[in-house]
């Protein structure tokens, strides 16, 4: 950064930290969530209903369109070849074999794609959503081993396949650096998340550690990992003109439209991205080079293109979760207090991506302390962009703060259960503000008793089951909750009393469309099949990421934003003639089909009434959310308490999980059926990052070297216990419907309740993930 | 030789490359059946060839002629869903519904193979001429079919409805 930058960034730093004072010492009123939710009140309706997903009959019939199930008149197919060296330059470049094979519309290469903007960096604009910033075959340099140097379409996939290997390149390369080794010699930064420093320091830790009765320090490893979604990266991708419509897998909508649109120089409003059907994203599901290159060679050949990635391709250019090296160090009274926490370490990112994975950020949270030392630090490799993944930071910041916590109880003599509530603190621990709503205690106490912890042998190693240890194990779970700005929502009301609810937002199998209908209805007064909730695509309003658990809380604020405006003009409508004249919108709610005075149900209009007097067939409304300034003027998380038995053999060092309980506290949940699916989801991804899960990295060549599902292992059926989920269903009362968003928390905390109930049954304290045979035998 | 497909007959490719699963998704636009890795892996491919559970992605379709095949979009009985396939919304067996048309598939082999007694990892009496319907069972048989959402308690729960105790 240059010093005006630097004096830049300084500025803007000076007057955020003026703005965040003012808004954390507002009254409540004034800020959004000051007054609680009106649907928090209603009990009995829709929110809180196991509905079945209304997607459930496409998606059980293979009706569901996916990304790259859309055909189009002549669609060409696409390979994309990718480079074999770390870095360095194209040599020598032979597309002529390629060009003449059967089928070969278009070989596109850095000699003849357009001129092209590079991707806006996700997290550096509103709107930006690419994971790198490199150009995209412009020119002849190679940055990672795996970069996409050509692109083959074709009139089948069998033709740009076989085509593509056909190109022959050679490389000139250069030194690289592939070692996590060779990338701490060249230095180490803070680094930046969401525009602050990794670092937070309160009083003198490591004094404190040095000075404390009872202390734990070690460190903790945790390898790369990838998201591994059953739907590959796929895109189906035309040109009308200048306009440019992208049939994406996407959870990012709004963001990638703009984002491609600056790619090409073109106007947003030129680009749509729809995106009705995602099969998974876990964060991995924005924009990668593979839609910028489909665009590029849609546009050269002047015919649609499907960019559908081989499963290589998407470990290829698709980034994942990058390594962690942790050193957490607690120091605490004999009593179990703590007087001294410090999280630090090192991760591994690439100088072009936003991604310094943030594992300090559950520990900023979790328990109360005399002081605090927390830090990543960043060294660069010249590999694939690193990204976002489940609970990025948390689900591996947790994994070393909560077996950390285990160990200290250890050393204490004390129930790891106590020793966390002993700790718990009555305010948030680093900014000071009050919790919004936080019951983990209620949570731990409720999960113990279902769990039967009473019955769990403290003595390591302790209990055997024939060829099996068997122990007990817990850990906290922690998630942030998020709104981010930008989110809005359009309704529509018409003359029959329905109503349209759209947002642009996502359905990757969260439940978005299930519980959005859901709550829509109870809070218009309408049944279910009176409300339709339209997502996933770029023109509909809002700017939406499906990311951070974020989506509930932002498409939530953004209806009751629009309901509110509707309500407004409703009242209007209505007139003197109305049992509701004289009324404003905040005396009013959605009652059997129309608006009624709150408390007086039967001062009453219905929907169709108000339209048919005022002679109107339809009326629509559209309204942004407020900013989301409740989260820094209330510490808002969700918490929850994990419970894991494992079962090792001490033969061959085999663990498998006979039993897990997660019990959450996490606002008020609008779908258990769903929400039972999503914190389920969220530990069974976690107890592959307890248990298997590693994107083996070949530090000579810089290259993954399990790019397949054969060989990157993710949990399957029998890997999987009947998972026990039960939550606290306490509403937040400053968040919209009093709900949290909940599909990262159930990955935080189980790896180490996974590692602390391999401890419990062995022993054995691995330190380092996964939690591989050989390191129990 | 034809194909027959969900009961309606279609001509084999004339590139012996095209896979089936290619030539259910690309020519008969069948894209019930998904492409999850292309290489036998993740089982979202699964079909039925003549009521056998195959992986159609490491299947060539020529070598399926005189065969039948049936694909998650032929499982409907004219009086509607599927059993299993009502039991998986019942039980919410899937999340984003990518991985769900194999493992409806593949239940169906599964149960199958259960019914004309061949054996699994887990199964204790391998001369029984049925294998007895278990979770255990169950899990083992559909550890081929990955699901990364983790709705790996409603799948089971879902089959186990449909099956166990069933007259297989």
């Amino acid at each position: 950064m240059s010093i005006l930058d630097n004096a830049k960034a300084a500025a803007q730093g000076a007057a955020q930290a003026v703005m965040k004072k003012a808004v954390e010492l507002a009254p409540d009123a004034w800020v959004p969530g000051g007054k609680p939710d009106p649907l928090i009140r209603s009990k009995h309706g829709l929110i809180g209903a196991p509905i079945s997903r209304i997607d459930g009959p496409l998606k059980v019939q293979g009706r569901a369109k996916f990304a790259a199930e859309f055909p189009l008149d002549g669609m060409v197919y696409a390979a994309v070849a990718f480079s074999t060296v770390p870095k360095g330059r194209i040599a020598t470049l032979d597309t002529g074999a390629a060009e003449a094979a059967a089928g070969v519309v278009l070989v596109m290469t850095h000699r003849n794609a357009p001129r092209m903007n590079n991707m806006p960096l996700f997290m550096t604009a509103e709107k930006a959503a690419g994971g790198d910033n490199l150009p995209i075959l412009q020119d002849d340099r190679i940055h990672w081993n795996g970069q996409p140097i050509a692109v083959v379409l074709a009139e089948s996939q069998e033709q740009a396949d076989h085509a593509k290997s056909l190109i022959g390149v050679t490389y000139a390369q250069e030194p690289a650096v592939t070692t996590l080794a060779g990338a701490r010699a060249q230095g180490a930064d803070i680094g930046m998340f969401q525009g602050q420093p990794l670092k937070t320091t309160v009083g003198d830790a490591e004094a404190a550690l040095a000075a404390a009765p009872v202390a734990i320090d070690a460190t903790y490893t945790t390898p790369r990992h990838n998201h591994n979604a059953i739907e590959p990266h796929a895109a189906t991708i035309a040109w009308h003109g200048d306009e440019l419509i992208v049939q994406d897998a996407a959870q990012a909508v709004s963001h990638m439209a703009w984002s491609l649109a600056s790619v090409f120089g073109l106007d947003e409003r030129q680009v749509r991205v729809t995106s009705p059907y995602v099969g998974g994203g876990f964060g991995a599901k924005t924009l990668w080079q593979h839609q910028v290159l489909g665009a590029a060679a849609a546009r050269l050949a002047g015919r649609p293109v499907r960019i559908a990635l081989s499963r290589e391709g998407v470990f290829r250019i698709v980034g994942g979760r990058t390594l962690t090296e942790q050193r957490v160090a607690i120091g605490a009274e004999a009593d179990g207090r703590f007087t001294s926490i410090i999280h630090t370490g090192t991760i591994v990112m690439t100088r072009h991506n936003a991604m310094p994975e943030p594992f300090i950020l559950p520990t900023r949270g979790a328990y109360a302390a005399d002081s605090f030392k927390l830090e990543v630090e960043a060294v660069y490799m010249d590999m694939l962009a690193n990204t976002f993944m489940r609970a990025p930071g948390e689900a591996v910041g947790t994994f070393a703060l909560e077996c950390a916590v285990d160990e200290l109880a250890a050393r204490l003599g004390m129930d790891p259960i106590e020793l966390r509530i002993r700790n718990e603190p009555a305010k948030d621990p680093i900014e000071g503000l009050p919790f919004s709503s936080r019951h983990i205690v209620e949570a731990w106490r409720a999960g113990a008793a279902r769990f039967g912890w009473a019955r769990r042998n403290p003595a390591p190693g302790a209990v055997r089951d024939g060829a099996w240890r068997v122990g007990m194990g817990c850990a906290t779970a922690t998630y942030p909750y998020y709104r981010m700005p930008g989110g809005a929502a359009r309704m529509k009301l018409t003359k029959d009393g329905s109503v349209r609810v759209e947002v642009a937002a996502h359905e990757m199998g969260m439940g978005t469309a299930t519980a959005q209908t859901q709550v829509a209805a109870e809070r218009l007064g309408l049944s279910m099949a009176q409300v339709s909730f339209g997502y996933g695509d770029s023109i509909m309003p809002g700017v939406v990421l499906a990311g951070g658990s974020q989506q509930t809380a932002s498409i939530g604020a953004s209806v009751m934003a629009a309901h509110h405006a509707l309500t407004v003009e409703l009242l209007k409508l209505a007139g003197n003639d109305s049992p509701l004249a004289g009324l404003g919108a905040d005396e009013v709610e959605g009652l059997d089909g129309g608006l009624a005075k709150r408390g007086e149900p039967d001062r009453h209009e219905s929907y169709v009434s108000i339209l048919a007097r005022a002679r109107r067939d339809a009326l629509v409304v559209e309204a942004a959310a407020p900013p989301p300034l409740e989260t820094q003027h209330w510490s808002m998380h969700s918490h929850g308490a994990m419970f894991c038995e494992a079962r090792v053999n001490a033969m061959t060092g085999e663990t498998r999980i006979s039993r897990f309980l997660g019990s959450f506290d996490c606002g008020r949940i609008l779908n258990p059926k769903t929400a039972a699916s999503q914190f389920r989801g969220g530990i069974i991804m976690g107890l592959g990052l307890a248990l298997m899960e590693e994107t083996q990295f070949d530090e000579r060549k810089g290259r993954v070297m399990n790019p397949s599902l054969a060989e990157y292992h993710i949990p399957v059926h029998m890997d999987v216990p009947e998972i026990d989920v039960i939550w606290t269903d306490i509403p937040d009362p400053h968040a919209p419907m009093g709900a949290h968003g909940i599909g990262e928390i159930g990955i935080t905390g189980t790896g180490a309740a996974v590692a602390n109930a391999v401890f419990n049954a062995t022993g054995k304290r691995v330190r380092d993930l996964p939690l591989t045979l050989d390191k129990l035998m | 030789m034809a194909i027959r497909i969900n009961g309606t007959e279609t001509r084999a490719p004339a590139d012996p490359r095209v896979s089936l699963l290619d030539l259910l998704r690309e020519t008969l636009h069948l894209t019930g059946t998904k492409k999850g890795c292309n290489q036998g892996a993740c089982g979202a491919c699964t079909v039925l060839a003549d009521g056998e559970r195959i992986l159609s992605c490491l299947a060539l379709a020529v070598q399926f002629e005189g065969r039948s095949i049936t694909t998650i979009e032929g499982l409907a009985g004219q009086d509607g869903m599927h059993p299993l396939q009502l039991a998986f919304i019942e039980h919410d067996g899937f999340q984003c519904g990518y991985c769900t048309p194999g493992q409806i598939c593949s239940a169906v082999g599964m149960a199958a193979e259960l019914a004309r007694g061949a054996p699994s990892a887990v199964t204790t009496d391998l001369g029984a001429a049925t294998v007895r319907f278990t979770g255990e069972e169950a899990r083992e048989r559909m550890s081929g079919n990955l699901c990364r959402c983790g709705a790996h308690n409603g799948i089971i729960a879902a089959i186990t409805q449909t099956y166990a105790g069933a007259a297989l």
